[in-house]
């Protein structure tokens, strides 16, 4: 049994159906990265992994818990196992970076403020920032702020982590170096990672598999070796990024 | 005729939708306030910024009130002479009525909107996900601490309002009209009763929930980016004044 299941998902917004039966499995361990272009529920997914959204139809069930039909106060202590990304960071402004990571460890653990401070240096290490423990979101760049997304993510150890777009947004240095980052994290922490991005470069450095979701539903997966072979003509204009093709002919 | 009708019933519609979710949310509110853990230090900086922080919108606000009534009353009565009658609705009418809701209404345009805006812009830049995915319910983090300091604050800012709004009375009727300020301060007293000081503070921690629930429920319900924003801090303002003024009438009708 996988550690993710996705089981035929359905979800509507405002008459919109934005998945269509998708259905995903995810095992303990490896890093799947979900491509698609603008609109096709892929931050929908995400949402329904974590349980931000509740499904129309479907389950998810995570490592044997069907997380739809958990009360909302279980599911809260649920999320703990869950580290997530947001695409601008979602940190919060009225707290510097220190109280941004700080903020789950002293909600969640009885750590002392010590072991806290030393925490949320490690975390800060482990994203390769130094010195910003003081600064308001407001005064970090855009790669900076999904840094300290991401060490607030770690901080409380989580099995799972989400990454919603990481480098949308960033310069293509930035996105390789936050790209670099999320290997790193994975091998170091050993977690079970869904990214979704747009960004091929991206996509084919971090995943263990690929899988695309066109039109609600997942219409190819494989190892990124695999995923660039497919002769799916909406795959492939996906990842050629050409004007031309199925993507744009039916819009 | 089918356009008009749809109007009115889309306008039923979302009163009785808004008036659900207010409900909800007080529920949920009311449900997480006893439930750990509790965050001392947010409902202390919350209770600043509601009570400590409002100090000088209510000074003024309360002095001049009591100022013009004492002005009016005094214009009016001494045509019938009933001059010595000015401080006793003076201090009635600011014990009563017009503290808790002047106050009411101040607090809310300077806490309310801010609260809507502040918690909007939470929602529309992913941080109440955000607060989700870090296992925090955010009725307990963001409506608990503004809803206690709201209904604790309220009370302790119309006492105040109370107090200068019947020395801004004093001041006028014994400074420019020259009434003597012995018999003006004991018909202050002369006719109150600790009931008129206690319905006026139920009323004051009535319309402190309403104003800081208000608030949040519609930053909470806040879509459309920085537009959307706006609409809620408007329209916060807007529905809490108006939640005041129409609960105000039933308050009274019960409390007295």
């Amino acid at each position: 049994m996988a550690f993710i299941e996705l089981r035929n998902l359905s979800k509507t917004f405002d008459g919109k159906q934005v998945l269509r039966d998708m259905s995903i499995d995810i095992d303990r361990g490896e890093t799947v990265v979900i491509v698609g272009g603008s609109g096709t529920g892929k931050s929908v997914t995400l949402k329904h992994i974590i349980g931000l959204l509740k499904p129309d139809r479907g389950q998810v069930i995570i490592d044997e818990h069907d997380i739809t039909k958990m009360p909302e106060l279980a599911l809260n202590q649920f999320r703990r196992r869950f580290g997530m990304s947001f695409q601008e960071g979602a940190l919060f402004d009225s707290m510097n970076v220190y109280e941004n990571i700080a903020f789950p460890l002293r909600r969640h653990t009885k750590m002392k403020e010590a072991d806290i401070r030393a925490r949320v240096e490690e975390c800060l290490e482990d994203v390769h920032l130094h010195g910003v423990e003081k600064k308001r979101p407001s005064e970090l760049s855009g790669g900076m702020r999904r840094r300290v997304g991401f060490a607030r993510a770690i901080s409380l150890k989580p099995e799972i982590l989400l990454f919603d777009e990481p480098t949308t947004g960033l310069d293509p240095v930035i996105s390789d170096i936050i790209a670099e980052l999320i290997c790193e994290m994975d091998m170091k922490l050993g977690t079970t990672t869904v990214t979704i991005t747009h960004d091929m470069k991206v996509a084919f450095k971090v995943a263990d598999r690929v899988a695309m979701l066109y039109d609600g539903q997942i219409i190819e997966q494989g190892t990124p070796e695999q995923f660039q072979e497919s002769t799916n003509p909406i795959v492939r204009q996906f990842i050629e990024g050409r004007a031309e093709g199925p993507l744009t002919d039916i819009d | 005729m089918t356009t008009i009708l749809e109007r009115i019933g889309f306008v039923f519609i979302r009163v009785f939708e808004q008036t659900g979710l207010w409900f909800s949310a007080l529920w949920d509110t009311v449900r997480w306030t006893f439930r750990r853990p509790f965050d001392g230090r947010e409902w202390l900086r919350q209770m600043v910024r509601v009570g400590v922080d409002s100090i000088p919108v209510v000074v003024l606000t309360a002095m001049f009130t009591g100022m013009v009534l004492a002005l009016q009353t005094f214009i009016g009565f001494r045509r019938v002479h009933a001059e010595q009658f000015v401080a006793s609705v003076v201090s009635l009418a600011m014990l009563r009525e017009l503290s808790p809701v002047l106050v009411g209404l101040m607090v809310t345009g300077r806490v309310g909107s801010s609260m809507a805006a502040e918690i909007g812009t939470m929602k529309v830049t992913e941080q109440i996900d955000a607060l989700k995915a870090l296992a925090t319910e955010p009725v307990q983090y963001l409506f608990v601490p503004r809803i206690v300091a709201g209904v604790v604050m309220l009370p302790f800012l119309v006492i105040l309002g109370d107090f200068l709004g019947i020395y801004g009375g004093y001041l006028i009727a014994v400074k420019m009209m020259n009434t003597n300020p012995v018999v003006y301060q004991q018909n202050t007293y002369q006719f109150l009763t600790l009931n008129d000081l206690w319905s006026g503070l139920i009323k004051a921690a009535a319309f402190g929930l309403i104003l800081t629930l208000t608030g949040c429920v519609r930053g909470y319900y806040t879509t459309g980016g920085a537009e959307g924003v706006g609409r809620a801090t408007t329209n916060a303002v807007v529905s809490a004044s108006l939640i005041i003024l129409l609960s105000d009438f039933f308050l009274t009708k019960i409390l007295f």
